[in-house]
């Protein structure tokens, strides 16, 4: 349902604008040409997100989120002690953080909800779950397989060259994020 | 260097995989055949979602938007033309796609305001689907400070992404 408000907040947005503006002519041309950039755009992204999901195939059946959980091992016992007692607890969480790490969506979310049941002690989100949220909600991917596709698809020449920007940009936000969820942890106790 | 981090995580997945004595060229098959799987779920949206967004550009509400929003985003340096994606992006995953890619059009893919537009797509995540889904799989009824801090770190990957747009 929450998708059909959006559509018709924009939509109505868009009528109301062209009333105040007089551009209704434009707006009725955008309706087609719109539709257009859709299935253009699609068609142009199909090719590098095939081939993306089949890399991230490829890295998840050569074991890739096992070595990274390794690498990560070491953080993850700062930002979830409770990992240290809890064996299993570990493992869904280091395998959702690496499949976030490596785009394998799919791969990710049944991960993170085990951790997250794991977690769960009552039906109030404690501090540990409220890092695995932020975690998850600030996306640290290494290759940005679906943006590149985009900006290949508008015909730019290099669609990767965003990497390091984008790798500096998650960490700093999932870094201030943590920092932000441990200063409320420690003032916000109830509810 | 950087130019060959895409290519060579190609060779290395697939060197590895016949290593392992994996079927590299199948697993590459299955993967682009889920892809295609993705995709058949995102064209839908994006078509729907790019006729509002292409109404909301010829309409000149974006315009309207920018204008209102400008003084708040110059303070802190943010590009005023992505207002709407920043607007949508903790909402909806397919409307800033669609939002994103039409910024990225508009204003030139290998410009500063399209470029800060794929940054922010790519290092920020939908905010309150995440929040959603993780909670109600684990029977979470009081969220406490989760909202504000999520929003904290959308906030500054805006805030960064205008940042690293300019300085890489």
């Amino acid at each position: 349902m929450l998708m059909t408000w959006i559509w018709c907040g924009l939509v109505l947005c868009a009528i109301g604008a062209a009333m105040y503006n007089g551009t209704g002519a434009a707006l009725s041309a955008a309706v087609a040409t719109g539709a257009q950039a859709g299935v253009q755009l699609a068609i142009s992204m199909a090719g590098a997100i095939c081939l993306w999901s089949g890399v991230g195939r490829l890295l998840e059946k050569i074991g890739a989120t096992g070595w990274l959980s390794r690498l990560l091992r070491p953080v993850l016992h700062r930002i979830f002690p409770s990992t240290k007692e809890n064996p299993a607890l570990a493992g869904h969480l280091s395998g959702n953080i690496c499949a976030n790490l490596l785009g394998l969506g799919n791969a990710a979310t049944p991960m993170g909800i085990r951790a997250a049941r794991e977690l769960a002690k009552s039906d109030t989100a404690n501090d540990e779950l409220c890092r695995l949220i932020v975690l998850n909600t600030a996306s640290i991917q290494l290759i940005p397989a679906n943006v590149a596709a985009v900006r290949a698809a508008l015909g730019c020449q290099t669609p990767f060259d965003i990497l390091p920007a984008v790798w500096v940009t998650s960490l700093c936000s999932a870094g201030l994020g943590l920092c932000a969820a441990w200063a409320l942890g420690r003032v916000w106790k109830r509810d | 260097m950087i130019d060959y981090i895409v290519p060579l995580i190609l060779l290395t997945a697939s060197l590895l995989a016949l290593k392992k004595g994996e079927d590299g060229y199948h697993l590459l098959l299955e993967g682009a055949e889920d892809g295609l799987k993705l995709l058949l779920t995102i064209v839908p949206s994006l078509i729907v979602l790019l006729t509002a967004v292409h109404m909301l550009r010829a309409s000149g509400a974006f315009g309207l938007l920018e204008n209102w929003a400008a003084p708040v985003f110059q303070f802190f340096g943010i590009p005023k033309e992505t207002a709407m994606l920043v607007l949508i992006r903790p909402i909806s995953g397919s409307a800033a796609l669609a939002v994103g890619s039409e910024i990225m059009s508009t204003y030139g893919v290998d410009s500063t305001i399209g470029r800060t537009a794929a940054i922010m797509l790519g290092s920020t995540e939908t905010t309150f689907y995440t929040i959603s889904v993780y909670f109600g799989a684990a029977n979470i009824r009081k969220t406490r400070y989760v909202v504000p801090a999520a929003l904290f770190a959308d906030f500054t990957g805006f805030f960064v992404a205008s940042l690293t747009a300019r300085l890489f």
